[in-house]
This record gives structure tokens, sequence and C-alpha cells, in this order.
């Protein structure tokens, strides 16, 4: 039987590649907004595993404006990426040094 | 269900602001002049100032069934909030238009980024917090990239933007856990059951490290800083303006309405985190300012050290605390609109007014506009005939109070040291020769000027007179919370 803790444990292990994802990756920016995504979706899952859990729909009404507004996020986080590569003809990470101090 | 018309009164400021947005934006879309959505930008958001004087009310209500909330803290900010957002318009008009940016695409960028901070402000539940702070972002990352030819705003965009996004992420993680813990998403709600007890004392602190992360990295405290210097110096001059002064009073009142509202009975557990943040905010601010040679990249530094104050403002959970933060918070975006006001008034078509030589004997050719930075930067390094002064000791006699000693002494100690680079700008203005090649031209931004001056004076008086402000702060803070 697959019961709360185990939708917990693996929202836990998504989230946490997120993360991971957002700071080990130095290669590609590509990777980052999947990193990201990744992040969003635990946190449904998340809000989802709990809803159902304490009968409550606010949870899922929630995980509703979540998808949302990432999906919005998605597009002005490419078109800043269209817009760097443009100006710096590539998006590896390791790239984006021109401003530090 | 249809809400009751009531609700739609209470919520007539954002409609009104978002009215207003949606009329710029059109005005761009039918190729209407410039100024045109520019007055009308201005206009909207002295509308909003007005609307939100007279729709609200001392009383605490709810709204949309629970969502939206209006109190007194919220109508205080709120009309701050819109008031910054025209000086910071005013400021950057000449800047923008120098640059080809003032549009009406930029300034409703801005507008919908002050109805999310108005949105923010008056959430009263997750929801409606995470959405309002979703619509400040976004509308603040497009802002950064606006300018598409440059290298270093794009860059800039990109950071601010996947650090927010972790920011979000954070909270959000952080938020459906306590909507586990408490089966709640009101914030009035969660504070009853969390009060009550919960099951797992420690899911409860797991969750609270999650959303005092997220709230960390919107307000740009240590160690979740890094964002903040590169986007004051990447972006446009203009978009720094912005971002570093009304979104600094929408975090605040975020952070109250999560910890204050929401989660008080934890906030034995909270207050430990705020302090960690704080010292080290306190710490990495002033030290890194020291060592910077671009203007936008040392305020950034002073703005981390400056939110390590208003942390420790609201870690004391009391009303002399979180009156103390909401006055600090208040009379600092009142001293960095003027500090970059000024960056932004010294810069002309072709030059920026940013590194620190810049500013060498300015005296010598504008005593005046030399007088007013001189009297910000002094304010920002707490000097008594200034604002800041009053604004850092609400906070440490609120800290004293509650027995915080170390923590006073601290916060003291570092802001002596921070003394340093703001004391420094001003002997380079007073007490050093003007670079060989003159790069500030005279100045021909009327509004600008006059809006510099009545700022620095703003602060001059806010200084000898500090009282209305200060019964103004507390009496808000508590009509929404005592």
């Amino acid at each position: 039987m697959i019961g709360l803790d185990h939708y917990i444990i693996l929202g836990s292990i998504l989230f946490a590649i997120g993360v991971l994802g957002i700071f080990l990756n130095r290669k590609n920016v590509i990777i980052l907004l999947m990193a990201i995504e990744l992040m969003l979706l635990a946190v449904n899952l998340n809000f989802i595993a709990f809803s159902h859990y304490l009968n409550d729909t606010a949870g899922q009404v929630f995980v509703f404006f979540i998808l949302t507004v990432a999906a919005a996020e998605s597009a002005i986080g490419l078109a800043i990426l269209v817009v760097l590569f443009r100006n710096l003809r590539s998006i590896n990470v390791d790239d984006l040094d021109s401003l530090k101090g | 269900m249809i809400p009751p018309s009531t609700d739609f009164l209470i919520a007539l400021p954002e409609i009104s602001l978002l009215v207003v947005a949606s009329v710029v934006l059109l005005i761009e879309a039918y190729g209407g002049s410039k100024n045109a959505a520019y007055i009308t930008t201005l206009l909207g958001l002295l509308l909003g100032c007005v609307v939100v004087a007279f729709a609200g009310s001392p009383e605490t209500r709810l709204a949309f069934g629970g969502l939206y909330i209006n109190d007194a803290m919220g109508a205080t900010l709120k009309v701050l909030t819109c008031f910054s957002a025209i000086m910071a318009v005013i400021y950057s008009r000449q800047y923008l238009a120098d640059r080809g940016m003032l549009g009406g695409d930029y300034l409703a960028l801005l507008l919908f980024a002050v109805l999310g901070m108005m949105v923010m402000i008056s959430a009263a539940h997750f929801l409606t917090l995470y959405l309002g702070l979703e619509l400040l972002s976004l509308a603040l990352y497009a802002m950064v990239a606006m300018r598409r030819d440059d290298v270093r705003a794009s860059e800039a965009a990109m950071k601010y933007f996947v650090l927010g996004a972790l920011a979000s992420g954070l909270l959000l993680y952080g938020m459906s856990l306590l909507y586990g813990l408490t089966g709640s998403l009101e914030l009035g709600r969660i504070a009853e059951v969390v009060h009550g007890g919960v099951k797992s004392e420690k899911v409860l602190v797991f969750a609270l490290v999650f959303v005092v992360a997220g709230l960390g990295f919107k307000l740009g405290a240590a160690p979740f800083h890094m964002w903040i210097p590169d986007v004051y110096h990447g972006a446009p001059t203009a978009v720094a303006l912005f971002v570093g002064s009304a979104p600094k009073l929408a975090a605040f009142a975020f952070a109250m309405r999560l910890l204050a509202d929401g989660l008080q009975p934890a906030h034995g557990d909270w207050q430990q985190m705020l302090a960690v943040m704080a010292v080290a905010s306190l710490a990495i601010g002033n030290l890194a300012a020291i060592m910077q040679t671009n203007i936008k990249r040392m305020l950034a530094y002073s703005t981390i050290s400056h939110m390590g104050f208003v942390l420790l403002g609201i870690m004391n959970g009391s009303l002399a605390g979180y009156s103390g933060a909401m006055f600090y918070a208040v009379t600092y975006v009142l001293m960095s609109l003027g500090g970059f006001g000024m960056v932004a008034y010294l810069s002309r078509a072709g030059v920026e007014a940013e590194e620190l030589d810049d500013y060498k004997g300015l005296n010598a050719k504008h005593p005046w506009l030399a007088a007013v930075m001189g009297m910000f930067m002094l304010s920002m390094a707490g000097l008594p005939p200034f604002v800041g002064f009053y604004a850092k000791l609400t906070v440490l006699q609120a800290l004293i109070g509650a027995g915080w000693i170390w923590l006073a002494v601290v916060a003291v100690m570092f802001s002596l040291i921070g003394a340093f680079y703001y004391l420094r700008v001003v002997k380079l203005m007073y007490f050093d020769a003007p670079a060989a090649t003159d790069t500030i031209p005279a100045s021909h931004a009327g509004d600008a000027h006059m809006l510099l001056s009545a700022n620095g004076l703003a602060i001059l008086l806010l200084g000898i007179l500090p009282q209305p402000l200060m019964t103004l702060c507390a009496y808000s803070v508590q009509m929404s919370l005592g």
C-alpha cells in the first residue's frame, strides 16, 4: 500500500535533485530551468498528497496556480535566455562571470 | 459563489491599479505618445495612494473568503509603496528617456510590479502571498533584462531569475509542509493550529527553515544575498533604483504576514534563524561594501546590511521590534531612493556615473547636489541629525529591551565599520580634485532635481522630527497585531 509518507519522500527526493541541479550544474543554463521546474513539480506533488490526505481541496487549487505561474516563469526565463545568448553567444553557466566583486 | 460587493471595495486600490496598468499597455499598443504613458503612470500611482487612503480603515477586515486582508499596517505600507514608486518613476524619467527605454512597456511592467507588492501587502493566505510575490518578481526580471543589447543587464537578469525561482521553490516547499502540518493555507488559521500545538515539532522547524530561507532570498539577507550585488550592478540604474526601493517595503510586509501573522506561536524557532541571518547580513554587507569601486555595487552591499537591521527588528517578535523594523524599512527606502536617484540623475546619455571616482570633486561643480548626496550617505551611515540614526536607534532600543545586548553590540560594531565607506563618498566629493576628464556634465532634469532636494530635506527633517512617522508605524503595527 502506497501511503502519504511515500509521496512525501518522493517529493523531497525530487526537490533535492532540483536544488542540487541548480548548484552543481556548471554547463548549461537550460538545465537550470529544468531543475527549477523539477523543484516546483516536487512541491506540487507534496501539495496534492497532503490535500488528498487531509480531504481538503485547497491544496489542489494551489497546485493549479503554481502550474500556471511556473509556465509564466519559464516563458520569462527562456526569453531572458534568448537575450543572453544574443549578447554572449553562449549559454554556458561559467561564462556568466562579467559581474563580480 | 460571488463574493459580496464589500469585498471588491476592500480590493479597490489593486483593482484601480490593474486598470491603470492595462490602460498604459493600451496606450503603448495603439502608438500613444511616451508622455501620455508617463503621465498616466504617475496619475495611476497617485490614484492608488488616494484610493488606499479612502478605502482603508483602521480595523482589520478579511475579504474573499479569507484570501485578503485590509488593516492599518497594510494601508500604511500601500500608501508608502505607491509613493516611493512615484518617486522612482520621476527619478528615472530622464535616464530612461536618454536610453530610449521610457515607454508604455517599461511603465506597465513597473505598475504590475507595484500591483504585485500591494497584493503581497494585503495577503492573508499562502495563495495571495505567493501570487503577489510572483507578480512582483516576474515583472522585475523583465525590467532588469529591458536593455536587450547590454551583456551585463542580461547576465544580471539571468542570475536574478534563477536565484529568484530557487527562492520561490524553497518558499513553496516550506508552505507545502506547513499545509500538511496544519491542514490550512490561511495564515490566521495556521497561527491558531500552531498555537494549539502541532503533531511534530521537528517538521514545523524543518518547514520554517525553508520558509525563512525563501524569505531571506527575497529580502536579500545573507547568506541568501548573492543576487543583490549582481542585479544592482548589472541592471540599468533606473531599474536598480526601483528594485532597491518599494520592493523592500513589500518584502517587509511579506515577512510580517508570514512570521508575525501566521507563525507568531513558533516565534522561538524562527527567532534564532533570523538572528543568524541578521548578523551574517551585517557582517557581509558592511565588510564587502568597503572593497567596492562601483557605487551601485557598494549601495547593493549597503542594502544587505540595512536588511540585517530590519531583520533584527523583526526577530524581536514584540510590537516595539516590529514597529522599529517598519520605521527602518520606510526610512531606508527613502535613503535608497535618494542615493540611486542621484546616480541616475548624474548619468547622462552614454555616461553612467556609477564609479566612485565619478564623484570626485562633485562639490566643486555642483555644491548643492554634493550636499544632498552627503545627507543620504551620512543618513545611511546613521549619523545623528539624519533619520538613519533614529531608525537604527529604535531597532537597537527594542533589541536591548528584549535583552539581546550582545546582538545590539554586534550591530553597532558593524555599523561603525560601515560608516567608513559612506564617509569615503563624502570625502571623494568634498576633498578630492575632480578627474581630469570631466565625466559629469551639467544636469538638466528639473523635476528630478527638485525631488532630490526634497528627498534630502525630508531625511533631515525626519531626523529632527522623527516622532510623527514613528507614531504612524507604531500605530499601524499596534492596530494590526495588538
